[in-house]
């Protein structure tokens, strides 16, 4: 069995708002806020990598659940915009935990990437024991503020998100998942030569139907009602988005946890810092099933369920 | 009914308008459609005509107008 233990996450600190970038991208402030519910979103620093604000991350993780890096035994690290591709950030997190013989993996997959993280952490947690998923990005690297850019540079931010999967204790326990690809849709969504690129309306279109199948599905082999889950936990990409969700699995809409107004769509990063701080904003134990959905890159996309403990 | 009216039905219940857009006015530049409608848009369409679109068929020029619209579902029977 695997279980959800705990979660972390780290945001640089500096705040960029739709008023500093919008005269860059030729917009206004208003439209940014209409078009993605993004009142404003972090930027790491120059001196920041997505390693070491994954290493942040993870720390703080590993510090809620009470846990020592010496207890993983296993690290996946998602992250679609790092520098150096290989080796990847999973490493460089593991050595900055202190450890030197730990397998430590990653996913380079934007947007999707913690989710995979999860659904592979269940399997494999049983087998290897914890697992810690790391999300990071550093997506403001990958985007230009001019109105070239404007696309995707009203979207994104920086951060790190983490959680720790647990084979034997944990305050929900990792029921099902289901994850999906599929490459012919692979031009809509990619980065090349160091830049994101994106087709904004291919992908909410594409977007906008499968998350929902997704979570339908896993919903319906279970034999859950959308109204009996507590929360729902989306990838951060843009809140029509999730309002759109919501309405398609006939959810009620306050059952989704966002903080992209604050935090921006921080790709494979947002599921995971999204999970701490709703875990964190928790004041009594779960009351019903959590559902874990996300869609990025590849195109990849997919869903997890958890039942409480 | 024709398979226009049929489809600006769809149009008009997704919008929540009574338009009647021309048959070859894009109802993306025209602003009747968004990202977000044109799925809303797509939904009603396999209701309202008893096909499944595929997601490799989701794209806006397909649905841009009431013509290519009439024209890709006749593709799908």
């Amino acid at each position: 069995m695997a279980f959800l233990r705990a979660f972390g996450s780290w945001l640089p600190p500096r705040r960029v708002s739709n008023r500093e970038i919008a005269p860059l991208v030729d917009a206004t402030p208003e439209w940014i806020l209409e078009l993605t519910g993004i009142e404003e979103r972090r930027y790491a620093s120059e001196e920041d990598t997505v390693a070491s604000l994954g290493l942040l991350a993870a720390q703080d993780c590993l510090e809620k659940a009470g846990a020592t890096a010496a207890d993983l035994g296993m690290i996946l690290a998602a992250s679609g915009s790092t520098d150096r591709f290989c080796p990847g950030p999973a490493s460089q997190i593991a050595a900055g935990l202190g450890l030197a013989s730990t397998p430590a993996l990653d996913i380079p997959v934007a947007s999707a990437g913690s989710l995979i993280g999860l659904a592979l952490a269940r399997q494999l947690a049983p087998a290897m024991g914890r697992v810690l998923v790391v999300g990071a990005e550093i997506m403001s690297r990958r985007t230009t503020l001019t109105p070239q850019g404007k696309n995707t540079a009203i979207l994104f931010g920086d951060g790190a998100g983490a959680a720790l999967i647990d084979p034997e204790t944990g305050f929900a326990r990792i029921a099902d998942s289901c994850l999906y690809t599929d490459g012919a849709a692979a031009e809509i969504l990619y980065v090349r030569d160091g830049q994101f690129h994106m087709d904004g309306q291919a992908v909410i279109l594409q977007a906008a139907r499968k998350i929902p199948r997704a979570i339908n599905e896993l919903l319906a082999r279970n034999g859950i009602a959308a109204g009996e889950v507590e929360a729902f936990l989306l990838h951060q990409a843009n809140l029509n988005l999730i309002t759109r969700v919501a309405a398609a699995v006939k959810a009620p809409r306050e059952r989704f946890f966002t903080n992209i107004a604050r935090y921006g769509n921080t790709s494979s990063a947002s599921l995971l810092i999204a999970a701490d701080e709703w875990r964190s904003a928790q004041t009594a134990p779960l009351s019903g099933p959590l559902v874990f959905s996300a869609f990025g890159a590849g195109l990849n996309w997919g869903a997890l369920l958890a039942f409480r403990q | 009914m024709e398979p226009q009216a049929r489809i600006l039905k769809v149009l008009q219940k997704v919008t929540g308008k009574e338009i009647t857009p021309g048959a070859d006015e894009s109802l993306f530049v025209s602003g009747l459609l968004d990202s977000f409608a044109l799925t809303d848009f797509v939904g009603g369409l396999e209701e309202e005509f008893g096909v499944s679109i595929p997601d490799s068929d989701l794209s806006a020029r397909k649905f841009d107008t009431i013509s290519k619209v009439e024209s890709y579902l006749a593709s799908r029977v």
